[in-house]
């Protein structure tokens, strides 16, 4: 080489072995954004996967018993009876079949074409006269789906109840009537409390998971150690491993979140910048434990195993997203205090379906950035004894 | 070496000491990778890391660029230590680590970039560096390809330019020369020569010991520890007068061979074409191999020694010349002379031709080689053989079964050997053997007995239950091919067998290839050790997926050989066939 390549190598020396360099982190950067943009993998995880999870969480998963199908039994032929029998008919949550012989349902119900039977009795009419204790009708239900078995039994019995109710205009002495009112979520919509908590599952596939994947990825294919031998520092190649992720992962939650708002209805009571603030921070452990785990594994297929069930499992059962946490048994409910997507979860829930609670914002917050702090804490630990 | 690098190489004490190696130790859990290691390195040098794997070259390499701490001892590179001053060693040494370090979904261009601002240049700045970085490796009409789609030369060359950037004082290769065409290895050659002529200090690690004698300075090293430092003609020089080679043996080459071995004043030999090329012990005389000589009715030459002779003798030579495994063995009977064969064999992966119709032709007993460089399509032409991967066109038989249609009785009368032996971590090492008595269907009586018989054969009874991976390599070497022999087929196919394998292993290991050949087994086997064509028969050379040429190793030589290169090597002879083939291919378009 010449001369003038000699001249550039000592002009070089002295910025070469300062600690941290912005532009060689900015170099770092902009060849893991061209990687990232190359790849089609990153693309599809960052913006189709999240669509059809929401798509999923939307329509093909409900919680909402809507529709359920049940007979109704007709064995007495009276005015009352019939008006009853209308009642049933007239909801928009049951699905209702009518007969006149309890046999014809059960048939039905065992082989699990009906859920459940409600069964007006060829007495109905002189019970109803009798204002007695006594039943004025039979509810039989599917145990072995206990939910929809609640549900039919609850919603039935609804059904008398406000049917009763609605004659005791012209009848004295009813009891109380109770009227229940759902805040946050009015009509009971599961999508409305899923979509929220589909966004956690979606950052945290691309915190945790693709990170996890992109750095294990560096070191099988042995370009960690060609890295490592420049005078870039550990610091600089984790920071501009992370970076491009951090922005890839606020894209997607900005996506995410204009799809819940804007096709799937989900209201947003609180601020957008609340919004941001939380994915901002719960991107901090996600990160943290896709590098700490990608610092253990360093082989892809390793990673992807130990993120998805240290990750993407927790976040989808533990975090509050499926299932209560409140209905959880003890030990398992301390576990979930381990799991960052918790916080987010009841976080997102409180932006999207209540506004801007900062009481319980700033508590998940800080528990998140604790545990991002721990997770970023042990990677650095385990990449810096680089190859050994 | 230039003016200007003996300027440097003059100066007296430390001055040009580029590193120096101080008593450096290393462990990784139950192996000792490095053992109380000292030398030194210095500028203006090509300096050979030379030795088998396993030896422990890539761990000095990573202590030396400081990506490894070691255990025991100091590392000095430009003056820094590796340890205390980690940051000021990323500055002064470049490194090329031994997998391709670069990022295969970036262009040529945008790699060049990132490793320039990893070193604090500036791209647009520095454009007379790039260009002349671009001329020097020659990747200048490449810029814009992707990485990944370069061929494993170019690969090579990107990671020099990238390792050269902002011009280390110190630049570190780690066995660059594999997977590199022999034409795409001389270029890399000429690039380093450069580099040392103007002064900086170069390492290139490798297996290779050919590639050692192109060195100035050898560091030569064999399980952790240090058995020579200093130019490969100081050592090769002690052995003057020691090597010859029997002429032109022919037929009897193996049989010679084996007898030369067990003469107690051989120390080593192999053969060579049509010759066998033998060293003898130090102060032993020759008139047990002129008797040998002259009983088999053959002249008697001495050859310059060659640095891998050096390397057996310091380690006290090679193994004995007779294979117990040959001797347990009926005669092989097949219904032809003709074992293997294929016509017009082409297999296509999409639009990528890997084996592009190739033909010939194997007799029974012989020794056939399949040689070309990785990538060149041997690989794949050798597993259509074997019935593991199905022809696109053409057609290919084995003892003669059709492998399309009896494929199932095609494998069980031939033996695989794959590459890095494939034997069960997990299983003992009599259950392995256990394992592919029961996969070959042998039962009973039978099966005890062949069971049995390969354990004495191959001298296992110490290591039955021991696990595969804990045994020396020469032991694991013959427990694979005692599990691709149990079924005793007339076919074997061996898919690179000696990679990674120590010299003497390897000899071990051609002992009992030379047997079973001489009892009428029909061996296929793949190598990229050019050397190691010349125990073949016939060779078939491949090269971007054709057979360039078909030809005993002699006859092949012959072709190359040119007034300045009278005794040219497989190697030259590789890079003559290459170059006229693309010769010819140009004038022909």
């Amino acid at each position: 080489m010449s001369a003038a390549a000699r001249k550039h190598a000592d002009a070089v020396l002295p910025a070469g072995s300062r600690r941290f360099d912005r532009r060689r982190l900015m170099a770092l950067v902009a060849k893991e954004s061209h990687q990232a943009l190359r790849d089609p993998s990153t693309l599809l995880i960052a913006f189709v996967l999240p669509v059809v999870l929401l798509l999923l969480f939307a329509y093909a998963v409900s919680l909402d018993a809507r529709d359920v199908r049940v007979g109704v039994v007709l064995e007495s032929p009276g005015a009352s009876a019939q008006s009853l029998a209308a009642a049933f008919s007239g909801t928009r949550f049951l699905d209702v079949h009518f007969a006149h012989d309890r046999r014809e349902v059960a048939d039905q119900l065992v082989s699990g074409a009906l859920r459940g039977y409600v069964v007006i009795p060829q007495d109905f009419e002189q019970r109803l006269a009798r204002h007695g204790s006594e039943p004025l009708v039979q509810i039989i239900t599917d145990g072995s789906y206990p939910n929809t078995a609640n549900y039919v039994e609850n919603y039935a019995r609804g059904v008398v109840q406000s049917w009763r109710a609605g004659r005791a205009i012209d009848a004295p002495a009813q009891a109380v009537v109770l009227e229940p009112r759902y805040w946050f979520n009015p009509e009971l919509e599961s999508r409305r409390a899923l979509i929220p908590g589909a966004i956690a599952i979606v950052m945290t596939i691309i915190g945790t998971m693709l990170t996890a994947l992109v750095v294990a990825r560096e070191w099988e294919r042995g370009t960690m150690e060609a890295v490592l031998s420049t005078p870039a520092s550990v610091a600089e190649i984790l920071i501009g491993k992370l970076l491009p992720y951090f922005v890839l992962g606020m894209l997607s939650t900005l996506g995410a979140a204009a799809l819940a708002v804007f096709v799937f209805g989900v209201p947003l009571h609180g601020s957008l910048a609340a919004l941001l603030l939380l994915s901002a921070v719960f991107m901090v452990p996600a990160l943290g434990q896709g590098l700490l785990i990608s610092s253990l594994a360093r082989n892809q297929f390793l990673a992807a195993q130990i993120a998805l069930f240290t990750g993407f499992l927790p976040a989808f059962m533990l975090s509050g997203f499926l299932y209560e946490i409140d209905a959880m048994p003890a030990p398992i409910r301390a576990v979930t205090h381990l799991i960052p997507a918790r916080y987010f979860v009841e976080s997102l829930k409180t932006v999207f379906l209540a506004g801007d609670f900062w009481a319980v914002f700033v508590p998940n917050l800080l528990a998140m950035a604790a545990i991002g702090a721990v997770f970023f804490g042990l990677a650095q630990r385990a990449t810096r004894k680089n190859l050994e | 070496m230039g003016p200007q690098a003996a300027s440097v190489a003059s100066q007296p004490g430390q001055h040009d000491a580029a590193v120096v190696i101080d008593g450096v130790g290393k462990r990784f859990g139950e192996v000792q990778a490095l053992r109380g290691l000292s030398a030194t390195i210095r500028y203006g040098r090509l300096t050979g890391l030379v030795g088998p794997d396993g030896a422990g070259k890539t761990t000095l390499m990573r202590i030396m660029t400081g990506l490894l701490v070691p255990d025991a001892g100091s590392v000095a590179l430009a003056g820094f230590d590796v340890v205390k001053d980690n940051d000021a060693i990323h500055v002064a040494s470049g490194y090329m680590p031994q997998r391709f370090g670069l990022y295969e979904d970036l262009s040529v261009m945008e790699n060049m970039r990132l490793y320039a601002r990893l070193r604090g240049m500036d791209a647009d700045r520095h454009t007379d560096l790039f260009a002349e970085l671009l001329e020097f490796t020659r990747l200048g009409p490449f810029t814009k390809r992707l990485a990944g789609k370069l061929s494993g030369g170019m690969k090579q060359k990107l990671g020099l330019a990238c390792a050269l950037m902002a011009r280390p004082k110190v630049l570190l290769l780690d066995e660059p020369g594999v997977g590199v065409d022999p034409v795409s290895r001389q270029d890399l050659w000429r690039m380093v020569q450069a580099l040392t002529d103007e002064g900086m200090a170069v390492v290139w690690s490798t297996a290779y010991l050919d590639e050692a004698e192109r060195c100035e300075s050898v560091l030569l090293l064999n399980q952790g520890k240090l058995l020579f430092d200093g130019p490969p003609q100081t050592l090769t020089a002690q052995l003057e007068g020691r090597s010859f080679r029997l002429e032109n043996v022919g037929a009897e080459r193996r049989a010679v061979l084996t007898q030369a071995l067990d003469l107690p004043s051989v120390s080593d030999g192999v053969i060579q074409g049509a010759g066998v090329r033998v060293v003898l012990r130090e102060g032993a005389d020759t008139e047990q191999i002129q008797s040998l000589a002259n009983q088999a009715r053959v002249e008697l030459a001495p050859v310059p020694a060659r640095f891998e002779d050096a390397f057996i003798d310091l380690l006290g030579g090679g193994p004995g010349g007779t294979s117990a495994l040959a001797g347990q063995l009926p005669p092989v009977e097949l219904g032809s002379d003709i074992a293997v064969s294929c016509r017009h064999l082409t297999k296509r992966f999409g639009p990528f031709t890997a084996t592009d119709s190739v033909s010939f032709e194997v007799h029974k007993g012989e020794i056939f080689g399949l040689l070309g460089p990785n990538g060149a399509g041997k690989s794949t032409t050798f597993k259509m053989l074997c019935g593991l991967l199905k022809p696109t066109a053409g057609e290919a038989h084995v003892v003669g079964l059709d492998l399309r249609r009896a494929t199932g009785a095609a494998k069980s009368r031939l033996g695989y050997m794959a590459q890095k032996f494939s034997l069960y971590g997990l299983l003992s090492v009599r259950q392995n053997l256990e394992f592919s008595a029961g996969v070959y269907q042998l039962e009973g009586q039978t099966r005890r007995e062949r069971i049995e018989e390969m354990i004495a054969t191959f001298d296992l009874g110490d290591w039955l239950s021991a696990t595969p991976d804990s045994l020396p390599l020469g032991h694991k070497q013959r427990l694979a091919l005692a599990c691709s022999l149990m079924h005793r087929p007339p076919v074997l196919f061996l898919d690179e067998p000696t990679s990674g394998v120590d010299p003497i292993t390897r000899r071990e290991f051609w002992t009992h290839i030379n047997g079973l050949a001489r009892k009428g087994v029909t061996i296929m086997v793949t190598t990229h050790f050019m050397d190691e064509a010349e125990y073949c028969d016939r060779v078939a050379m491949l090269s971007r997926a054709r057979l360039i040429a078909l030809d005993t190793p002699d006859a092949l030589k012959r072709m190359a050989v040119t007034p300045q290169r009278p005794d040219p090597t497989m190697e030259d002879a590789f890079i003559h066939l290459v170059e006229s083939t693309e010769r010819d291919i140009e004038a022909a378009a």
